[in-house]
């Protein structure tokens, strides 16, 4: 569970995510332009940018929301992103977390990590699905982690804001992705969930890859430490590097921090 | 759970006495003669026979509706379909017993055909006939949903289509050429297997199976919606969207829910025609369907027992209504479904969890006046 690689995706080049030359196109519009960006396995990588440069449209483009107008994805030396659906991407192992929460809210919290648990997701399969006692305690571990035990039982729906966006994180964590993206996980968060969750990220760091985009400069600080904070701009990577070296560069400082 | 459970145990035992009441109606028809005071007449026995199809028809409609979210303004057309294919072995069986003394039914000398068109094939065999009545809804369900949830049609442009859907089959049906008896459509059967269709015995028989399939249909809806299966349909009711980033094709459960919808509704329709003694084209008429959806939604959706108390309650009104005041039934109608939309929309089974949630009477009297006493 916790092994970064596994069968059928080949990260033999150290890098899970390519992106190159992606262009997407609406209307004429370039939300995207010519953006190039990977990530290595096991990374930790944040983007940073302005509204509108693009960083959810780009996760768009990784998870076959929205087919690039050109360029290629990758995911490992195999997977062509941009020739697959939304659900045979996920189940190749890249997992989503959106910016507004989306659970069942209809579905108790233990539901909703059920239906997000990794296994074979057909028809006839999920009609005789039994839970097997290792799948339970997968839960359980998970309903631990993202701190909601003895609220199994409750609807999602009326989970607490900040609780949803955990909860959403622990439905990507039982679908054992090999990348995560995360859309803005602290958003409308209190400063005690914000915290919670650079924990969370911190525990994370180094069993999966994964991306994460946010405003928020004080989680992205805690979180990105000495990895690499990509800033994107109009659709297009600004600047890339440590975190201190991104809020000294002057055209970052121009478009997106402010003098 | 915060949620009601689906079938508690009182329900369970509500829905045995149901069960065992329905079976003892048939006993009552035949065991008494007419006059006694414990006697069942035929024509009630024939109202519950023809409620019990509706109300698999209205069950098979909360698999869609309820759980899935998929409303279908179209289920009428599996209804006549199934139907109809068994009308045509209803009909092969009236033999030369029908007005013409001809082979071939009434309708067809009419039109002055000779031989019965290719599709008759068969059909004079009771057996191949069932298997049409699973197979015909069952296949034009698979085929139409393909298309309509490949292409990702959702909604109100899929309730549209499947609307126009049956408006379409009720134009073909109702057309003399096309060899299904035009506007008259399929009546005066004489007989079943080589029974007297008429005989209280064969209609005991009828309804029994009836409540038989009706109770199995139940049960298999509700294994299903308890199952993790169950639990991903109403995850594309809720968010279809999100469903698809967790890695399910959403396509496939749509399809497996709306063609066991659609086989279900078939074999209501089926079960329907011998009873009622006649299927015609207006069977596909889109006020049909409509009420389909009103039986579901004034015994409230999304819990499989409600459509069937909303199909017996409906028509049991109705079937007043159109005696007492013939003329008002379509807007009793619609101010039920616009009341039951503002008021009541968990239907008649939501209005019984609440009065069992509220408190007694004595104890919400008290509070208020207690609370004004302290201020």
């Amino acid at each position: 569970m916790n092994t970064v690689k596994r069968e059928g995706l080949d990260t033999a080049h150290g890098a899970i995510l390519y992106l190159n030359d992606i262009t997407v196109s609406f209307d004429g519009f370039k939300a995207i332009n010519k953006l190039n960006l990977d990530i290595s396995v096991g990374e930790l990588r944040c983007i940073i940018g302005p509204n509108g440069a693009g960083k959810t449209t780009m996760m768009d483009v990784i998870t076959g929301k929205t087919r690039p107008t050109s360029g290629t994805a990758f995911f490992g030396q195999t997977y062509d992103l941009a020739r697959m659906t939304e659900y045979d991407i996920a189940h190749a192992g890249i997992g989503r977390k959106f910016q507004r929460p989306t659970v069942f809210e209809q579905h108790t919290v233990f539901e909703n990590l059920e239906l997000a648990m990794k296994m074979d997701k057909r028809v006839r399969p999920t009609l005789f699905a039994r839970l097997s006692a290792e799948q339970e305690d997968r839960i359980a571990q998970t309903v631990r982690l993202i701190r909601l035990h003895g609220q199994e039982q409750r609807l999602a729906g009326l989970l607490s804001h900040g609780q949803k966006q955990w909860l959403e994180i622990g439905m990507l964590l039982m679908q054992e992705p090999q990348l995560i993206l995360l859309d803005e996980p602290v958003a409308g968060m209190s400063d005690a969930e914000t915290a919670r969750t650079a924990e969370l990220l911190n525990e994370l760091r180094g069993k999966h890859s994964i991306m994460v985009v946010e405003h928020d400069m004080g989680f992205v600080t805690e979180i990105a430490q000495q990895g690499k904070v990509t800033v994107l701009h109009e659709g297009a990577v600004l600047a890339e590097g440590r975190m201190d070296q991104v809020q000294a560069d002057e055209r970052v400082i121009d478009v997106y921090l402010g003098r | 759970m915060n949620r009601p459970a689906l079938f508690s145990k009182p329900a369970w035992l509500a829905l045995g006495a149901v069960t065992v009441a329905a079976l003892l109606l048939p006993l009552l028809n035949l065991a008494f003669p007419p006059g006694h005071a414990l006697h069942v007449s035929g024509y009630a026995l024939g109202l519950v026979g023809k409620f019990m199809c509706y109300a698999l028809a209205a069950l098979a409609l909360d698999l869609v509706w309820g759980y899935t979210g998929i409303l279908s303004l179209g289920h009428g057309l599996f209804f006549a379909l199934g139907g109809y294919a068994h009308g045509m072995y209803l009909m092969r069986a009236i033999g030369r017993d029908g007005v013409y003394q001809s082979a071939l039914p009434d309708f067809m000398v009419f039109l002055d055909w000779k031989t019965y068109p290719w599709y008759w094939a068969m059909t004079d065999s009771f057996w191949y006939c069932m298997a049409l009545v699973v197979l015909v809804p069952g296949v034009l369900a698979f085929v139409f949903g393909y298309f309509a949830f490949r292409s990702r049609i959702k909604g109100v442009y899929f309730s549209i289509i499947t609307q126009a859907l049956t408006y379409a089959f009720m134009l073909l049906f109702f057309r003399n050429d096309t060899g299904f008896g035009g506007n008259n459509g399929f009546t005066d059967f004489k007989r079943i297997l080589g029974f007297d269709i008429t005989a209280p015995g064969t209609r005991a028989v009828l309804y029994l199976v009836t409540l038989a399939l009706l109770v199995g249909a139940l049960l298999l809806c509700r294994w299903i919606v308890t199952s993790r299966l169950g639990r991903v349909l109403q995850a594309v009711r809720d968010s279809e969207a999100r469903l698809m980033f967790i890695g399910y094709n959403p396509l496939w459960f749509k399809l497996f829910v709306w063609t066991l919808s659609a086989v279900l509704c078939g074999i209501a329709g089926a079960l329907y025609v011998p009873q009622v003694g006649i299927i015609n084209p207006s069977e596909m008429s889109p006020a049909n369907s409509i009420e389909m959806v009103i039986w579901a939604a004034v015994g409230g959706r999304g819990t499989l027992v409600g459509p069937i108390i909303g199909a017996f309650t409906v028509n049991g009104l109705k079937s007043w209504f159109t005696a007492a005041f013939p003329d008002l039934w379509l807007f009793a109608l619609g101010l039920l479904f616009i009341l039951v939309t503002l008021f009541m929309q968990q239907g008649i089974l939501g209005l019984i969890g609440k009065m069992k949630r509220r408190p007694a009477p004595a104890d919400a009297a008290a509070t208020p006046a207690a609370s004004k006493e302290a201020a």
